[in-house]
């Protein structure tokens, strides 16, 4: 689905990725852990096309296209899906119209016809209680005046209801209390499917009890110095980054 | 160079009112004819202001002083005129038109009320002269408001009773620039709220994009003890106009005014705003929203008077310059020495959506008491980069995406706004003259 080849990006003057690769098939979950600074987000940020990144090697192919040759709005509609650190308010449009607008961009990019707003109305209602929302949520203005909770419960309503190909989590379980946690998890598995795969960057190794990752890998310095199961996460929380750094250091 | 210019402006006016007068018959030595006089005279000794006064540092207005504008009373009044594009939609409301600030019974509707007077000022000073010329003050500082008298032929006038709340919203359409010559147009309004009363009241100034003329005014505002007001002024005139306006409120104790300066502008536009809180208790609230584009210039000049204890005020002004517009913010606050316990608020935010686009913010805070809250703040910045990403990852395209910040920022005045008919018109307007996606 997504494969990844000697990727180099930068942030203003500073190079962040080194010579990134990585291979992601459907059906699978990766999860991308590592220190401050190694360059999850940016991982995530460069994939998703934020143009305050930019990619200066290698290659992204995303179902046989060039990912850098996509505009963002075009990388969404190809079914990329990214679920923001912090999700911006935006006041005075209802989450509805936010959606609804997105929906129907991403079916006329597929020549498909627009949502009908009743045929709207159900998957919200839908998608909204498998994450616990209130109905009310549909009118409210988009994250304004939410907490950082339900800010990352709203990612993932926004992921449930364009539904894409590869969803990518940018430090979603950060804020995340342990009720929080379980029900954004709980909604990210039932996104889940053979067809589709998911991209968790995370600290922790708490929200992996609860997405389980097929994949682990550990990001240092802008590349990937090691990936194993999830039982690598589970050390990871152990023994921390320090053994693996002076593995790599000595290789 | 500059006082020739001025010279030719004044003696312009001046033949025009002595032309003016001339077709006067017995009115010429009413009361409210002696009161133009004066002032056509008192024009003649003050100037114009420049660019080297303090107030008008950042508003240029030598080409209005430049052009000769031929004031409303001696155009030959227009064939036709539709106001079905300029209304607001609402599902019942008085409609008072004024073209080139003179009243058209025919056009309006007014849904009279027991305590109230909705009309035009004219025929409102023909119910007792004398008392009118008593009562009925405008304030009168620069020579706009002294030409704005000379010509001042008519005007709007809402004057509400004790005890009275006005049963439906007053829309008053300001038709201008509706005439073959370029005219000048110098309507005056006078609202009065008695104690214990209500009313919503729409100022609406339009005028079509091809018209080069002046809208030169005029309004005075009192609330009475108790009253409550929410008073708008939308500006959507000719991109070839001139707009000022000189606008005083006075405050008695406990009255609350919401007043809303939506300004989609002319050419050139100023608002000058002032109120006076005279009684304690009394809450003012100013929302401005500016949105300007091409080479519209918009300056809004604020002032609040906190004259004694007790009294709020809450000022939120927001802009969105796009092409080469410029735009102005002038906020004063002034608390007396005695005015205690002042709650004094004032924030001016502008986005920039072009490079040569540019706005000078200035508050100003004059604080003479000591036990008071007053806070101020003014911010100038782009649309936000990351909240741009945000919205276009989402496959939506940046042309959508920018309209949807546009609308979030504008959403703080918008919101305040209590009419809920209005609410969605303006929003429109703010896309339709943006010449944006509207969403």
């Amino acid at each position: 689905m997504l494969s990844i080849k000697n990727l180099e990006a930068k942030v203003e003057d500073k190079q962040i990725l080194m010579g990134l690769n990585l291979e992601i098939n459907a059906g699978e979950v990766h999860a991308i852990m590592g220190p401050n600074g190694s360059g999850k987000s940016t991982l995530a940020n460069v994939l998703a096309g934020n143009q305050g990144y930019e990619v200066i090697g290698g290659e992204a192919v995303f179902n046989g296209k060039n990912l850098f040759d996509l505009s963002a709005e075009d990388r969404a509609r190809e079914g990329l899906f990214l679920a923001f650190q912090y999700p911006i308010e935006i006041n005075g449009i209802s989450n509805s119209v936010f959606l609804k607008t997105a929906i129907n961009e991403i079916r006329k990019y597929k020549g498909r016809d627009e949502i009908s707003p009743k045929e709207f109305l159900t998957l919200i209602r839908e998608k909204a209680k498998i994450l616990g929302m209130d109905d009310s949520l549909v009118s409210r203005s988009v994250n304004a005046g939410f907490s950082g909770g339900e800010k990352k419960r709203n990612e993932i309503l926004q992921l449930l209801m364009l539904n894409p190909k590869l969803a990518i989590l940018d430090e979603t379980d950060s804020g995340l209390d342990i009720d929080a946690l379980k029900i954004v998890s709980q909604g990210v598995n039932v996104f889940k499917s053979p067809e589709n795969a998911i991209v968790l960057v995370t600290h922790y190794q708490r929200l992996l009890n609860y997405i389980v990752p097929d994949f682990v890998h550990v990001l240092y310095k802008g590349k990937i110095i090691k990936s194993g199961t999830k039982d690598l996460a589970l050390e990871l929380e152990e023994r921390g980054y320090d053994w693996l750094i002076k593995e790599e250091a000595e290789a | 160079m500059e006082q020739i210019k001025n010279m030719d402006a004044k003696s312009w006016y001046k033949n025009k009112f002595a032309e003016f007068e001339k077709s006067l018959n017995g009115e010429a030595k009413s009361l409210s004819h002696l009161s133009k006089k004066e002032s056509i005279n008192k024009l003649d000794e003050i100037s114009f202001p420049d660019l080297k006064d303090e107030d008008w540092k950042y508003t240029n207005v030598s080409a209005v002083i430049k052009e000769n504008f031929l004031p409303a009373q001696l155009c030959k009044p227009s064939v036709s005129l539709e106001i079905e594009k300029y209304l607001f939609d609402f599902t019942d409301s008085s409609l008072l038109v004024f073209e080139n600030g003179i009243f058209n019974e025919k056009l309006s509707k007014i849904h009279r009320q027991k305590n109230v007077f909705i009309g035009s000022l004219k025929s409102f000073s023909l119910i007792d002269e004398t008392n009118f010329q008593k009562n009925v003050k405008f304030r009168k500082t620069t020579a706009f408001d002294f030409l704005n008298e000379s010509f001042g032929a008519d005007g709007f006038a809402l004057i509400i009773g004790d005890k009275t709340t006005l049963e439906k919203p007053v829309q008053v359409l300001f038709i201008n620039g509706n005439a073959d010559e370029k005219v000048l147009s110098s309507p005056r309004i006078f609202i009065t709220v008695g104690k214990f009363s209500e009313a919503d009241v729409i100022l609406n100034f339009v005028g079509d994009n091809d018209n080069y003329y002046l809208t030169n005014i005029n309004t005075a505002v009192q609330l009475d003890e108790n009253s409550n007001l929410n008073l708008f002024k939308i500006q959507n005139e000719s991109k070839k106009s001139f707009h000022f306006d000189n606008i005083n409120i006075s405050q008695s104790a406990n009255s609350t005014l919401n007043h809303f300066n939506i300004s989609f502008g002319g050419k050139l536009s100023r608002n000058g705003l002032s109120s006076n809180l005279i009684g304690e208790g009394a809450e003012c609230n100013f929302n401005g929203l500016y949105i300007a584009n091409e080479n519209q210039h918009v300056d809004n000049h604020t002032f609040v008077n906190h004259a004694v204890a007790n009294c709020n005020s809450n000022e939120t002004y927001k802009g969105i310059l796009d092409d080469l517009s410029r735009g102005v913010f002038n906020g004063k606050i002034l608390v007396a020495k005695d005015a205690q316990k002042t709650n004094a608020y004032q924030s001016n935010k502008t986005i920039l959506l072009s490079d040569k686009s540019r706005i000078d913010t200035k508050p100003q805070l004059e604080i003479f008491a000591d036990d008071v809250k007053c806070s101020h703040g003014a911010t100038v910045g782009r649309l936000d980069e990351q909240a741009l990403f945000y919205i276009i990852s989402r496959g939506i395209p940046s042309d959508l995406a920018k309209s949807m910040l546009i609308r979030a920022f504008a959403n703080d005045v918008i919101e305040k706004v209590n009419l809920s008919e209005l609410k969605e018109q303006l929003n429109h307007m703010i896309f339709e003259n943006l010449h944006r996606t509207e969403i």
